[in-house]
């Protein structure tokens, strides 16, 4: 649940409506401050998917390697 | 005659990287070596080449053309978005794909639909649908690299030779090395563009003089500031541009990539990297098409310039020949060319010539997995490798490879590039709206084969209907022409960027009713046999 809630307030940050006609200041002398949120913002997302790894791993997916490969099963036609 | 000289070295390269994994590969020759590289991809490389599979010419061009004419709106639209979406959708979905491949030896996403829903018929409508949608990316790679090589060169290497040449180099490296030899080229050529991003961004600004002073410039420019703002986009526009990323983990290469990693535990650095990467690589190529609005002193520039305010002056009152040919002149898909040409050394050039080769040559991924899809999903399904035995599975597959290449090629060489750049936005579109598939198969146990069939004939009808009216009404000079309004609300638009549906882009509509669709018909329809839903929960 917390982690909907995370992603949600994420996906929210995604529409910035504060900065849209917002071209000052200039962040570091040379980015307009709506280019500079968003890049600030995929960084953000990486820390948020470094989270997601480290709290809400699908370990249950993993599993030891086929011995021999399979085929998927004939399905019915 | 540098540049070109530094992109056939790379052509070569990537050749003999096709060659060396043909000879790893021999040892352990198969099925899944050949279209999975024998799901044994280590993390660098799956990283690294997930990436670069995703990235197209447009990453790089594209990107800073957008930039150019439209501001800074451009990253958020497409990186930022992308940036949060893919992940999510590589975390959630990619790595149950990873582990039901593992599991039941699938080796594309129709196989997995096919099991999950019990259906054959159904399974061969999904291929051809996918299929259908992946084609004209195919077209768009070797029409792309006919007209860069013929750029590089001044007119040397003439678009055909181009074209043939691009072609030849894709098909022999997607031959011999297969899966392998694909992971590999992408991987080289993701860290070209991560190379490629950081100098064009210093040279540039060394050649203009510093960016602070072009910025402030731009700020003192009524008419320019508002490209460092996103006033020339509504914000419900905006949003709607975030069902677009939905579409990377339904298109079947990056399914079918999904498969190709060793262990589950590489999506983790692969889910953190990626929004990084897309960072590297667009941040520079937007804020270079942003700054090219005042490299005045680039004659190509200055002339794009003059046309989009002859256009924004004068534009209602030209007749529609003129405004086209202003429009030509105004797009922005060279301005990163134009830049580094006219402030960069030439091995930089040479550089982005290699770069923008390797983004059209993304095709690579595609014409595998169709040809991987053809295969396994028709082929075999219906009793090929049965009959024939493996090593005639694979040798199918690189025939198919040729045969596609070249049909691809032919086609280059007679349609216009711009039918097949529209069709590969509707392509966007429809695999977005295909992603219910993907997301019911998955978690909903009550899902079925007909809520699938309803999805997939929702998005023919819906992408056909796109097309046709897209096609049949022209753009407009000014303001959106209605084609459909309720009570004076517009529905059914068509602006200059193309259809939009209640100011939304028609993705929005098209993915919502594909989820309504799979819910309702699958309610409605009897669901599989519990041994079935057994093996997926």
């Amino acid at each position: 649940m917390l982690v909907a809630l995370l992603l949600l307030a994420f996906f929210a940050l995604h529409q910035d409506s504060w900065f849209w006609r917002a071209s000052e200041p200039l962040v570091l002398g040379v980015l307009p401050i709506g280019l500079a949120y968003h890049a600030a913002y995929t960084l953000a997302v990486s820390a948020i998917m470094a989270v997601l790894v480290r709290y809400r791993w699908p370990s249950h997916l993993e599993e030891p390697g086929r011995s021999e490969p399979s085929r998927p099963p004939e399905p019915e036609r | 005659m540098i540049p070109l000289l530094i992109v056939g070295l790379y052509l070569f390269a990537v050749v003999y990287v096709g060659v060396f994994a043909f000879r790893r590969s021999e040892r352990r020759a198969g099925a899944e070596d050949f279209f999975l590289a024998g799901r044994s991809l280590g993390s660098f490389v799956f990283v690294l080449s997930l990436f670069g599979t995703n990235m197209t010419a447009f990453s790089i061009l594209g990107s800073s053309g957008h930039a150019f004419t439209n501001g800074i709106v451009t990253y958020g639209l497409m990186a930022s978005s992308s940036a949060l979406i893919i992940p999510l959708s590589l975390f959630f979905i990619g790595t149950r794909i990873w582990a039901l491949g593992h599991r039941h030896g699938f080796m594309t996403p129709v196989q997995m639909f096919r099991d999950r829903w019990e259906c054959g018929h159904i399974g061969t409508v999904i291929f051809a649908v996918q299929a259908i949608l992946l084609v004209p990316y195919i077209i768009v790679g070797v029409m792309g690299g006919g007209t860069t090589l013929e750029a590089l060169s001044g007119g040397l290497v003439p678009y055909w030779a181009g074209g043939a040449l691009v072609a030849l180099v894709v098909m022999s490296y997607v031959f011999f090395g297969g899966m392998r030899g694909t992971a590999w080229v992408n991987t080289l050529q993701t860290l070209m563009f991560l190379a490629f991003g950081v100098l064009a961004v210093i040279v540039v600004g060394a050649g203009m003089g510093g960016f602070g002073h072009v910025f402030r410039e731009m700020l003192a420019n009524p008419a320019q500031a508002a490209l460092l703002t996103r006033e020339r986009v509504s914000p419900w526009y905006f949003f709607s541009y975030t069902f677009i990323p939905l579409s990377s983990i339904a298109f079947p290469h990056i399914g079918i990539f999904c498969l190709t990693a060793q262990k589950l535990t590489h999506f983790k650095r692969t889910v953190v990297l990626y929004p990084i990467c897309m960072l590297a690589i667009w941040l520079p190529c937007v804020f270079l098409g942003v700054a090219a609005n005042r490299a005045t002193e680039v004659p190509a520039i200055k002339a794009k310039l003059d046309a989009r305010a002859t256009l924004a002056s004068a534009g209602p009152t030209l007749d529609q020949a003129e405004r086209d040919r202003l429009r030509r002149v105004a797009t922005g898909d060279d301005v990163m060319l134009r830049l580094v040409e006219h402030y960069a050394p030439v091995w930089l050039i040479g550089l982005l010539g290699a770069s923008v080769m390797a983004a059209v040559m993304a095709s690579d991924s595609q014409i595998l997995a169709l040809s991987t899809m053809f295969t396994e999903d028709v082929f075999t399904f219906y009793g090929g490798t049965a009959r024939f035995g493996p090593n005639v599975q694979v040798q199918m597959g690189r025939l198919f490879v040729v045969l596609l290449t070249l049909v691809a090629y032919a086609i280059a060489l007679r349609v216009p590039q711009s039918i097949f750049d529209l069709a590969s936005q509707f392509a966007f579109a429809g695999y977005s709206a295909l992603m219910p598939l993907l997301v019911a198969a998955l978690f909903w146990r009550r899902s079925t084969k007909w809520g699938a069939l309803a999805v997939v004939l929702w998005v023919i009808a819906g992408i056909a209907a796109i097309a046709v009216i897209q096609l049949n009404v022209p753009a407009p000079a000014g303001p959106p022409t209605v084609l459909w309004a309720v009570g004076g609300v517009p529905v059914v638009a068509r602006a200059a960027a193309g259809l939009v549906v209640l100011n939304l882009l028609p993705v929005v509509p098209l993915t919502i009713v594909s989820a309504l669709l799979m819910w309702v018909v699958s309610l409605a329809t009897p669901t599989p046999a519990a041994r079935t839903l057994a093996r997926y929960f």
